[in-house]
């Protein structure tokens, strides 16, 4: 029982910052209808720059608690990464607003892979290694550990969640943003500036990655200029899994797949009698989304667009 | 145009022209590019072969029909995987390649039929999804499934795959035909340029055909082609296994070129590559897609030269090339993409892939062009 | 530095040129291809472009092949992509060694001779592996340093085989490599099978654990090291309790952890790279699982250390060869290496090695024709800051001595050196 609770836990954890860099992916995806493929590296981006900041504030001997350390390269982490995503938005998408479909996922590979350089050129090809300065508690839990860093990211993810959702049910910018995805000409006629919604949507969402990627690294204690593409992936899927276009659907499939993994990494073994071990955990994480799919061919949460396609 | 039967004749000899012109520089250009720029480059050359062949496969997938697969390297690598087992010392068995391609092609087919066949309610990004996913999913079994049983050795991949013999001749060796010598590189680029061509006629002939036409018609509208009496669910999955056996077909010629294969070589990266090709080049036009193939090739090989490039005009390396190369690829994938965004050789009847909204101003010229025809 | 190309090389572009003219000219003539293709101002520009790379590669070529006192040396591993820290320390330290036996002078055939490091990116891609082979083959080198990688080392070894030229891998440990019966193929390194039963019998006999987890990164290389390991564990009488996966991108152990501590193992051994191992142990020790952490080659590592921090204290793990600080030379390599390119990330001492391997070898035989001292390179005695290096008839290193460290006080220190059996 107490290992179920703790693979329960374990999901959890991982499904949160899944779920926080599947939001960014949702958020552009249910205005513009396009898979930003360069949101994995803005994460990326976010660690790094964080790390830098803290590992600087460590080195010079500031004096001050470790979270209020950690706090500062949030910060700068956040500012950096609203630039990003807001560049990438003006140069590599906007361009091509009207352009056939696939052309902006060409150049969403390409700042990828730009990005990916540019933090291989500025930080080096090794590992960083995040300071020891955030508290190391660990709590039981119905027979399972939990640790303080584990608790502040689910805190603080869901927090985040619901600030989220509120901005964009009840705020003027959510309604905007909503009208936007409705109908952007028609959003123009009633007085919204589309480019400024879509440019403030992937900063929002930036801001988001840069968040996950702090929580990432400070969770595992690395960062590394790769980092992004793996952890992209599997929030995209997280994201499709929910629905793609839909913020509560982004939770729900983050956390689904944090869960998913953690279970199926523990349990297929058990399930197969021994055949398939914990290499087939993707495998298994894929499996179910295939088959969440065939079910729902929209997504968990997803509307049916199928006819509008 | 006003003696049209005079333009025909003349458009016919000069065909022929162009074909005899064609053919001799196609026949001669391994022999150029290792004179002038070494064998690597005849290596590379047909790397870009095989990768015309893929990128024609998935044409047919993504340009023709419409299906966005994100997961097509799982065909290259069942065809890999097929030829290397049957033909190494893996299990013993050695069968010839003729043999051996059409099992490939074939086996990628069924797999194509087996992705296809779960999916046809699916729809865009929803697809490219489960096709990633599928692809995951093959590369997973092949890097763990040397146990219990030992069936593709797992991480460690096949080695010493048998190269393609063609009437006792090994490709792998350099051999002397009439006096001429022939490297391996040399030998594959001839058989890989046969292939090619004839993947190329088929991809033509489909094109203009009635399936073709019915591939076109669910790219535009599944429901209105649905209700023209288009049968959607075989011409969906005629479209996966088609392009699914070129990339069987091209999966065995890379495992025989290569000697060996192992897992790493199919991963996600280059699914997205192949993608990449076509796109750029131009979805659903073949001579786009071919020129796609070989720039996305050729360029980051290209690309190896900016340290030779300082040393000659700086004098020394100042960036190490290893730092530039890939961020100039990218660089050069987005610059490509903004400057053309409908592909470098757009195809003719390009019309709202995936459903696009906007009409760009290249296709309004070609659709004139199209009207005075 | 740019000399006018060949004959051949103005040839080439000339006539591939007016053909490109001529079939363009033809068909835009009379094929109505005029939508195809506008030529406009990115043409030229990237025609422009492309032009110019081939030239300056042209250039390159022809210039350098004129100067008779050169030695080419080809290094390749991964620049860039996941592995390219590994693969720059690899470079590095064959750069090191270049440089100076370049600064110490270095006569052959009563000639003073210069060396000339060509380092290549194989992206760690089988793939690319081969053509960069090929190219370091078309460039003329006469041995080659590398790959990085067990599956970007085995394909292309078949292509310096068959130019007859040496290779010696610094880091590639899959058995696969010198079985192929290829005579140029060597490595500095031991292979999975020698540094797997030394583990093995480390763990059981010396550690005395007997529940034994095992978890490794699905790669080549450490698909390859954990199954010798169980082999040699099963055989001293362990009893192997979970046999867990993982891959070589993750960071997130926790689910496999988890199910590892049910099992309640004496020890877990880790069959993978240092960025996993140290997550891997942090996350171990969050847990509350009790058990030692041993790893080979790929966690004995600084790197290891730096990003574990506290929990990497008390974990051991393996590297071929002896301690470099034991050696003569190893300390003086150290120092020489930090100061120029920072700290060494794992195999640039053995690339370091296998640079003065190759040049004692063509030194021995008075020749750099590769056909003239491959045979010496099979009778290579030669006393490395990795160990004392021999080769056997397939090109693995003899004796394969394989030391094993403990983290204590934040730094790894050598428990001991064992030899293994092979």
């Amino acid at each position: 029982m107490d290992i179920f609770v703790q693979q329960i836990i374990n999901g959890l954890v991982l499904g949160s910052v899944y779920a926080l860099v599947a939001l960014g992916y949702t958020m552009v995806y249910g205005i513009l209808e396009l898979i930003n493929f360069a949101h994995g590296e803005v994460t990326m981006i976010g660690a790094m720059v964080s790390l830098t900041v803290i590992s600087a504030l460590v080195g010079a001997g500031v004096d001050l608690p470790g979270v209020v350390i950690v706090l500062f390269g949030l910060l700068a982490a956040i500012l950096v990464c609203m630039g990003v995503g807001f560049t990438i938005e003006r140069l590599a998408y906007r361009p091509l607003r009207n352009a056939p479909r696939l052309a902006p996922l060409i150049t969403a590979i390409g700042v990828s892979i730009v990005l990916q350089n540019i933090a291989m050129l500025i930080w080096g090809r090794q590992y960083i290694s995040f300071p020891p300065i955030l508290p190391q508690g660990r709590h039981q839990i119905l027979g399972a550990m939990i640790t303080d860093v584990q608790i502040a990211i689910l805190v603080i993810s869901v927090l985040l969640m619901l600030g989220l959702t509120l901005l964009v049910k009840k705020s003027r910018l959510g309604r905007a943003m909503r009208a936007t995805a409705q109908s952007p000409q028609i959003a123009g006629l009633m007085g919204v500036n589309a480019n400024t919604v879509i440019s403030l949507t992937f900063i929002l969402g930036s801001a988001l990655a840069a968040v996950a990627g702090v929580m990432v690294s400070a969770y595992y204690g690395l960062a590394h200029y790769y980092m992004g593409f793996l952890l992209g992936l599997k929030a995209f899927s997280a994201a499709v899994l929910g629905g793609i276009g839909n913020l509560t659907g982004a939770v729900l499939g983050g956390l689904l797949l944090g869960v998913i993994e953690s279970l199926g990494a523990g349990y297929i073994g058990d399930l197969t009698g021994g055949v398939l071990g914990s290499n087939y955990q993707d495998v298994f994480a894929f499996f179910i989304l295939i088959l969440v799919l065939l079910f729902r061919p929209s997504g968990l949460l997803g509307e049916r667009v199928g006819e509008r396609a | 145009m006003a003696s049209v039967p005079e333009t025909m004749n003349q458009k016919t000899r000069h065909a022929w022209l162009v074909f005899v012109a064609l053919g001799v520089g196609l026949a001669l250009l391994p022999f150029l590019i290792d004179a002038g720029l070494g064998r690597s480059w005849v290596r590379i050359l047909d790397l870009a072969l095989l990768y015309v062949m893929l990128a024609l496969g998935l044409n047919i997938v993504v340009g023709y029909a419409g299906l966005l697969d994100l997961g097509y390297i799982a065909f290259y690598a069942v065809g890999a995987y097929c030829y290397a087992l049957l033909a190494s010392p893996m299990f013993g068995l050695h069968l010839p390649f003729w043999a051996l391609l059409p099992l490939g092609a074939a086996v990628a087919g069924l797999f194509g039929l087996m992705l296809g066949t779960p999916t046809l309610r699916l729809r865009g990004d929803y697809l490219a999804i489960v096709t990633l996913g599928f692809g995951e999913i093959i590369r997973i079994f092949l890097n763990n499934l040397n146990a219990p049983i030992n069936i593709t050795n797992g991480p460690q991949g096949v080695n010493q795959i048998d190269p393609v013999t063609i009437a006792g001749m090994s490709l792998g060796k350099t051999q002397v035909i009439f006096g001429v010598t022939f490297s391996s590189p040399h030998l594959y680029y001839y058989l890989f340029l046969i292939l090619t061509l004839s993947v190329i006629f088929v991809s033509m002939r489909l094109q203009d055909s009635r399936i073709g036409r019915a591939w076109a018609a669910i790219r535009e509208d599944e429901v209105a082609a649905e209700a023209m009496g288009i049968n959607v669910r075989n011409i969906k999955l005629l479209a996966f296994a088609m392009g699914a056996s070129f990339g069987g077909l091209a999966g065995g010629l890379f495992a025989g070129f290569q000697g060996f294969i192992s897992p790493e070589s199919f991963n996600l990266m280059e699914s997205i590559m192949i993608l990449c090709m076509i796109v750029l080049g131009g979805m659903g036009n073949i001579p786009g897609v071919v020129l796609g193939a070989v720039l996305l090739t050729v360029l980051p090989e290209a690309l190896r030269y900016i340290g030779d490039l300082q040393r000659a005009w700086i004098g020394h390396v100042v960036v190490d090339p290893s730092d530039l190369r890939m961020l100039l690829f990218g660089f050069a994938l987005i610059l490509m993409m903004l400057f053309r965004p409908a592909g470098l050789l757009p195809s003719r009847q390009r019309k709202r892939e995936l459903g696009a909204q906007g009409a760009i101003a290249e296709q309004e010229q070609v659709s004139v062009y199209d009207a005075k025809r | 530095m740019l000399k006018k190309p060949t004959a051949s090389v103005g040839f080439f572009f000339t006539g591939a040129a007016f053909m490109l003219f001529g079939v363009y000219g033809i068909s835009r003539k009379y094929w109505k291809m005029e939508y195809v293709l506008k030529p406009t101002l990115i043409h030229g520009v990237l025609a422009a472009i492309i032009a110019t790379l081939l030239l300056g590669a042209c250039g390159k070529r022809d210039g350098a092949a004129k100067d008779g006192d050169v030695i080419k040396i080809g290094s390749v591993s991964p620049l860039t992509g996941p592995q390219a820290h590994l693969g720059k320390d690899n470079e590095n330290g064959a750069r090191l060694a270049v440089d100076e036996i370049n600064a110490a002078g270095l006569v052959i055939g009563g000639k003073k001779m210069h060396i000339d490091l060509i380092s290549e990116d194989d992206q760690a891609d089988p793939k690319i592996a081969t053509t960069v082979a090929q190219k370091l083959v078309d460039n003329g080198v006469v041995g080659v340093i590398g790959h990085l990688n067990s599956g970007a080392t085995i394909p292309a070894s078949t292509i310096y085989n068959n130019a007859g030229i040496p290779q010696i891998s610094p880091s590639a440990t899959a058995i696969a490599y010198t079985a192929q019966g290829y005579n140029t193929a060597f490595r500095v390194m031991t292979n999975d099978e020698q540094q797997g039963h030394v583990l093995g019998q480390y763990a059981v006999d010396k550690l005395g654990d007997k529940k034994i987890a095992i978890i490794d990164d699905r790669t080549a290389y450490g698909q390859g090291l954990a199954d010798e390991f169980a082999k040699a564990a099963k055989a001293a009488g362990a009893e192997v309790v979970a046999r867990e996966y993982t891959t070589d991108r993750s960071t997130d152990f926790m689910a496999i952890l988890t199910a590892i501590k049910a099992k309640s193992p004496d020890l877990v051994f880790f069959g993978g790279m240092d960025p996993q191992a140290a997550p891997l142990t942090k996350q171990l020790k969050q847990l509350g699982i009790n058990a030692q952490v041993l790893g080979g080659d790929g966690m004995q590592t600084p790197e290891y250390i730096k990003l574990a921090g506290a929990d990497a204290e008390g974990e051991i793990a393996s590297n071929p060869g002896l301690a470099l600080d034991a050696m003569p030379g190893g300390k003086a390599f150290k120092d020489k290496f930090t100061a120029r390119f920072g700290p060494i990330q794992n195999y640039a001492p053995y690339a370091y090695d296998a640079a003065y391997v190759l040049v004692d070898a063509m030194k021995r035989a008075n020749s750099t024709d590769p056909a003239k001292y491959l045979p010496e390179l099979r009778k290579t005695d030669y006393q490395g800051v990795t160990g004392h290096i021999r080769f056997d008839q397939k090109g693995d290193v003899t004796g394969g001595a394989v030391t094993l460290y403990q983290v204590k006080n934040g730094a790894w220190q050598p428990l001991e050196t064992v030899h293994s059996k092979q």
